[in-house]
């Protein structure tokens, strides 16, 4: 079984994001990016399943722009085999909407004729968690969405689901969409050697118009702003003095 | 045209309160009518049909529907949608499951976690981990979004819309459920409780939680947890607060242990009132709260517990 995993290059998860003076959005020039957190957690279940005997193949894939390569070459150093980058804007600036990243990756999917696609929940930067599920719609397959664990068994997977009520248990035919939450594994680091084996890897360049998509937004960015922020408050010397203030403030 | 907007419902059972605060979010875009889909949904049916500026309320009742699997869920919702000029639904794993499916099969963005309506295309969303509030205006057709409800107030009760059958599902059978985990505490619901007290990485053990567990049973309180300290393992991931967890807007929010990760403030810094103790007077939590105590926590907490 092939596994297919997109990762998304995003601003570093350390990095303090700050907002451009003209509200167009945030600014990423000059800032470190890496591989989307949750990204790198789908990366290192597909190498685990390869190392399993469940995979045979892992091809990572990304949609963005040419510097997402950096990212790709991060997957092939984890273990991934090799890579597909589709280069959909030359602006860093420019974000790519779930749906045309989806449309991308369906047509990736028909090309490579993957048994699972496992990719992150949600990328760091627009917060949409939508790629996965969308992704799915486009080719008719079951998802399986925020997963912490994933058991593949033939012609089926079993997947734990983080919900809101605490764990739902699910089984989907394969092929299908599974995206991943934090809790599913701790990704490895690459080592150095690898990293070096990774640079002769096999990585293929493409654009949206391969795969006849248009990536037009459908979502204009009006406005970004910073958010409200909340000024410190008081600092209570005990626990008594805390009690005070808190009965002060009519809270209990 | 009319906003459908889909109640939370799981087991039969109305989450009213998410839902709620939906149909206030809903109300802005024009007339609302929800939707209520289980193997059993005639309950939660009218139930939501007292929520005050609901229209109508449609209800389908199919085994396929039960456990809120996307695939059946979202086919239903794609076979109504055609008379609506907005898909809505409170921001749920469930509904974040699902609407993102129904976008793609109508062709249209979804638009996820909103938090302020400005007109019928334009809404505002937080974007990386709420760092930012982004306003983006769709040219959609149908707008599919998700309502991050800790924001909005809960549409009062004393309505009584009428319920219409919607028509039953058809199961694509992709998918199987097999069982939900979920922990009963008889303590109140996270994102809807007055009050909230919830450990950090400081509590250092499952045990250590105790405390915390404490001190929301004197208050009232659902309890919460960062995500340092779900993913330690001392709390189950459902009490996990922040921006991939649960987000939170109590009147009373006071954190224990917990540093203040942006991505943990992301999923509290609405709440209208913050208590943080914490042994270290350098806490990003101290920046955000409004009563704070430097102070060992297993010797603070137990005193607080006994002296509210």
């Amino acid at each position: 079984m092939k596994v297919l995993v997109p990762v998304k290059r995003v601003i570093d998860y350390n990095v303090k994001v700050r907002v451009r003076a003209d509200g167009s959005g945030v600014d990423l020039a000059n800032v470190k990016m890496s591989m989307n957190p949750f990204d790198e957690i789908a990366v290192e279940e597909a190498i685990r399943l390869k190392e399993q005997g469940t995979a045979t193949e892992v091809v990572a894939v990304s949609i963005g722009v040419r510097q997402a390569q950096e990212t790709l070459r991060t997957a092939l150093a984890m273990g991934a085999d090799r890579a597909i980058l589709v280069i959909a804007s030359e602006d860093v600036h420019q974000d790519i909407e779930p749906l045309a990243v989806a449309k991308i990756l369906a047509g990736v999917v028909k090309e490579e004729a993957p048994g699972l696609v496992l990719c992150g929940k949600q990328a760091i930067d627009n917060d949409m968690n939508a790629t996965g599920q969308m992704l799915a719609a486009l080719l008719g397959w079951g998802q399986a969405t925020f997963a912490s664990e994933l058991k593949v068994e033939g012609e089926q997977a079993t997947v734990v689901r983080e919900v809101d009520g605490g764990l739902q248990a699910i089984r989907v035919r394969m092929p299908a969409v599974v995206t991943v939450d934090l809790r599913m594994n701790e990704p490895r680091y690459a080592s150095l050697p690898n990293i070096m084996k990774a640079k002769k890897k096999p990585l293929e360049e493409k654009t949206p118009a391969d795969y006849g998509v248009d990536v037009t937004p459908r979502l204009s960015v009006v406005k970004t702003t910073e958010p409200a922020s909340r000024k410190a408050g008081v600092m209570a010397k005990s626990v008594d003095e805390l009690v005070d203030m808190i009965k002060g403030a009519g809270l209990v | 045209m009319a906003t459908l907007l889909i109640g939370e419902v799981t087991d039969g059972q109305l989450g009213l309160d998410a839902t709620a605060k939906a149909v206030t979010a809903a109300q802005a875009l024009g007339e609302v009518h929800v939707l209520c889909a289980g193997a059993s949904a005639r309950g939660a049916a009218e139930q939501a049909a007292q929520i005050q500026g609901v229209a109508k309320v449609l209800v389908a009742e199919d085994p396929a529907l039960g456990h809120r699997l996307a695939e059946p869920t979202a086919a239903l919702i794609v076979q109504l949608a055609a008379s609506y000029s907005h898909v809505v639904a409170p921001a749920t794993t469930d509904a974040k499951n699902v609407l993102p499916r129904v976008a793609a099969l109508l062709d249209v963005m979804v638009i996820s976690d909103v938090t302020g309506v400005v007109d019928a295309d334009t809404f505002e969303r937080p974007i990386y981990a709420g760092n930012a509030i982004q306003t983006v205006k769709s040219s959609d057709p149908v707008k599919v979004a998700t309502i991050r409800t800790a924001g909005f107030d809960a549409a009062a009760l004393g309505n009584s819309a009428p319920i219409e059958a919607a028509p039953g599902a058809s199961d694509p059978g992709l998918s199987q459920w097999i069982e939900d985990r979920t922990a009963h505490s008889g303590r109140p619901e996270l994102t809807s409780a007055p009050v909230v007290v919830s450990g950090g990485r400081g509590i250092g053990s499952k045990d250590g939680f105790a405390i915390v567990e404490g001190l929301a049973d004197k208050l009232g309180a659902a309890v919460g947890a960062s995500r340092a300290a779900v993913d330690a393992g001392y709390a189950p991931n459902d009490w996990q607060v922040g921006q991939t967890g649960k987000v939170v807007a109590p009147n009373l929010y006071v954190a224990l242990g917990i540093s203040g990760a942006i991505q943990h403030l992301a999923g509290m810094k609405d709440s209208k009132f913050i208590v943080a103790i914490n042994k270290d007077a350098e806490a990003p939590i101290f920046q955000v709260a409004d009563f704070g105590l430097v102070a060992d926590l297993f010797t603070a907490v137990p005193e607080l517990t006994e002296k509210l």
